[in-house]
């Protein structure tokens, strides 16, 4: 169980016939002593163990039925069926502003884009999904096909400037979609937030609070260095005090507490809404001392030769600080923004339907009753094909940046 | 003091002071440099060469005495100091390139940051200051990827895209390897030959010997005797300094 087993040294001095055979390769990684040979023997036998128990449960005992029986509530709540044509447009969409990200921003965002557009193939492989969503998942990965040539014929100048643009309208374009507009009879009826459920609201919920969070915790991480005592104070002071509660207190004071800060008269904000101002606030704080550690790496030198140059502090803040101190916590960030994603299920306990307050619910279900492991299981799957996604995009984008070879 | 200031006189020091807490960096250093002069600070180590030139360009703040720059008073008035900050360029020891910017980046970040620049106009200029410092090939790496020698030298280029007046060098050889002094040293020798006005701490005493219009011997943050190198070499006066010079020669 070594892992010098490709170093040029140890090649050479093996007999020729024994260095690219398998049982090569075996005898010297797994059976290379009588210690490492047993080693290798009682891992397998765990390893067999636990997969017969896991495949035995999956394929023999468990019953799947309760999968697809409530498909749809576990992907978007009570979201209503006959407006569902309005998601999987925001999804073909997002398949299609994907692919022209990725020609706009090649130099940086080529491998996070390549596990974007991966994700539609993996999902298509689950189980469960009909005809239909595998045919919808088919459609957004070509959007994103074609959004990726379409993009190679526009003559854009500055292209980072046109792919933050294009976000930006596509959130706008996302929302309106998602709550609708005008009458209730009407192309596009409104859909109330707390109808948004699922899976949906899972992304929705992680996907806004990070980025509504991201901007906080970096204007609160230069706050807490500020020359200004004042806003060094209040930084500190939000910052040390959010750090200092748990997340689902958060929630419960955001739940019965934000009514009481709004002004008079400020129509009554969405239990959803009030969840995500929670999760936004909490993230934030942990963004900025992530940020912190990332200011804190750089050098005097870099502010010297800035100042030297006569940029202004905001000059230098947003083209030389701030961009390799965010480099530097790219790592940190997104292992943040992961358990961001997995903490938004805690809205499940202040009465919200994210996938896993959907998850409890069916299981309530007297029709269901005893099927904890499969529901559980299923949007276990779900999260983790999303996380997975998010750690491997952030370590491709480290390897496109250099992280670390500085 | 302005009042005796004739044109030709771009720096003007008067009498600075300079406190790190208790401790005085500075004491009443006064010092008059011409436009196209070129001036070198030698003085042994924390003797405060570099807070002086330092406070040229308020990297650091002097607490009492006079600076002027080209006309404009060094005060607490945030226009005075960034107009000073971009006419007078500063080379550093350690380089302080920008690591995540590549070298033509680095060079024309402040001419479109600061003048308002057209990026293609930067870009321009920026090419054209990277022939004169001898490296145009590597306007498309990052600076990790050059040798010191190169990267002092964008830095050179750097602080000339911004067209300064005046050049503050503070140890710009100290931390290269032996080979690369020279190439650095030779581009100082054309810009001090193509007129630029420069203030250069160094322990490299040919091209003190060699550029120098005057040299200013400090220490113990003193400006202790200032001349030509003939005189420094010849007949310096204060016992410190031909110590510190029999120490570095
Ligand atoms: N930021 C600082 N805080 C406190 N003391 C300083 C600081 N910078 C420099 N000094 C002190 O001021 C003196 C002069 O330093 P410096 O100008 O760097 O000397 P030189 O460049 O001649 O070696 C030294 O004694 C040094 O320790
Ligand atoms: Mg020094």
């Amino acid at each position: 169980m070594t892992t010098a087993a490709g170093t040029p040294s140890d090649r050479s001095v093996l007999p020729a016939t024994e260095r690219y055979t398998v049982l090569g390769w075996l005898r010297r990684n797994l059976f290379s002593d009588l210690l490492n040979s047993l080693l290798t023997i009682v891992a397998l036998a765990f390893v067999f163990f636990i997969a017969r128990l896991l495949l035995r449960w999956a394929f023999v005992n468990a019953e799947w039925g309760v999968i697809p029986a409530n498909f749809n509530l576990i992907m978007r709540g009570q979201y209503p069926a006959v407006e569902a044509w309005r998601l999987w447009l925001i999804i073909y969409l997002l398949g299609a502003v994907v692919g022209v990200m990725w020609r706009l921003i090649s130099g940086q965002f080529s491998g996070a884009a390549r596990v974007l557009i991966a994700i539609p193939f993996v999902l298509m492989l689950i189980p469960f999904f009909s005809m239909g969503t595998r045919l919808n998942l088919l459609i957004t990965a070509v959007a994103s096909g074609v959004g990726y040539a379409i993009a190679g014929y526009l003559p854009i100048q500055r292209r980072g400037r046109a792919a933050a643009y294009l976000l930006l309208a596509y959130l706008l374009v996302m929302l309106i979609l998602l709550r609708g507009v005008g009458a209730e009879e009407g192309p596009m009826p409104p859909v109330q937030p707390i109808l948004w459920g699922g899976l949906l609201l899972s992304l929705l919920l992680a996907f806004f609070g990070i980025t509504l969070s991201f901007p906080l915790g970096v204007l609160l991480a230069l706050g807490r260095q500020s020359k200004l005592p004042a806003i060094r104070v209040i930084s500190v002071v939000y910052i040390e005090f959010i750090r200092g509660v748990p997340l689902i207190s958060l929630l419960f004071m955001g739940q019965v507490m934000l009514q009481l800060f709004l002004p008079d008269g400020f129509p009554l904000v969405d239990r959803v809404l009030r969840a995500l101002v929670a999760i936004t606030l909490f993230s934030a704080a942990y963004t900025a001392e992530n940020v912190r550690g990332g200011l804190q790496s750089i050098s005097r030198g870099q502010y010297e030769a800035a100042q030297a140059l006569g940029l202004s502090t905001y000059q230098s803040t947003m083209h030389i600080i701030l961009p390799q101190a965010l480099r530097a916590v790219i790592p940190v960030l997104v292992g943040q923004f992961i358990s961001l994603f997995k903490d938004t299920t805690l809205v499940a306990l202040v009465g919200i339907f994210d996938l896993l307050g959907i998850a409890r619910t069916i299981i309530a279900n007297p029709d269901w009753l005893g099927t904890q492991p499969e529901v559980f299981a299923f949007i276990a799957v779900l999260f983790w094909i999303f996380s997975y996604s998010m750690s491997y995009a952030s370590r491709r984008i480290e390897q496109r940046l250099g992280v670390g070879e500085r | 003091m302005s009042e005796n200031a004739t044109a030709e006189e771009i720096i003007i020091c008067q009498d600075v002071c300079k406190w790190f807490g208790d401790f005085q960096a500075l004491k009443d250093c006064s010092l008059r440099v011409k436009a196209r002069e070129v001036v070198v600070i030698i003085g042994p180590s924390g003797s405060g060469k570099s807070t002086f030139i330092r406070c040229i360009n308020r990297l650091e703040e002097h607490q009492a005495g006079d600076i002027i720059v080209d006309g404009i008073p060094l005060t607490r008035d945030v226009r005075n100091i960034e107009q000073i900050r971009s006419e007078a360029g500063m080379v550093f020891q350690q380089f302080n390139l920008f690591p995540h910017l590549t070298v033509l980046e680095n060079i024309t970040l402040a001419p479109i940051q600061v003048r308002k620049m057209k990026k293609e106009e930067a870009q321009e200029t920026a090419m054209g200051l990277l022939n004169r410092v001898g490296i145009p090939e590597q306007a498309d790496k990052y600076p990790g990827q050059l040798s010191g020698g190169q990267q002092q030298r964008v830095a050179i280029a750097r602080s000339l895209a911004m067209s300064p007046k005046i050049m503050l060098f503070d140890e710009p050889t100290s931390a290269l390897d032996p080979e690369m002094i020279k190439e650095v040293l030779d581009v100082m020798q054309e810009l001090a030959e193509s007129g630029m006005t420069m203030l250069v701490v160094t322990h490299e005493m040919g091209f003190a010997r060699e550029v120098a219009d005057r040299i200013v011997f400090m220490d113990g943050g003193e400006i202790m005797e200032v001349g030509t190198p003939e005189h420094f070499f010849t007949n310096a006066q204060h016992e410190r300094t031909k110590l510190f010079l029999s120490q570095i020669l």
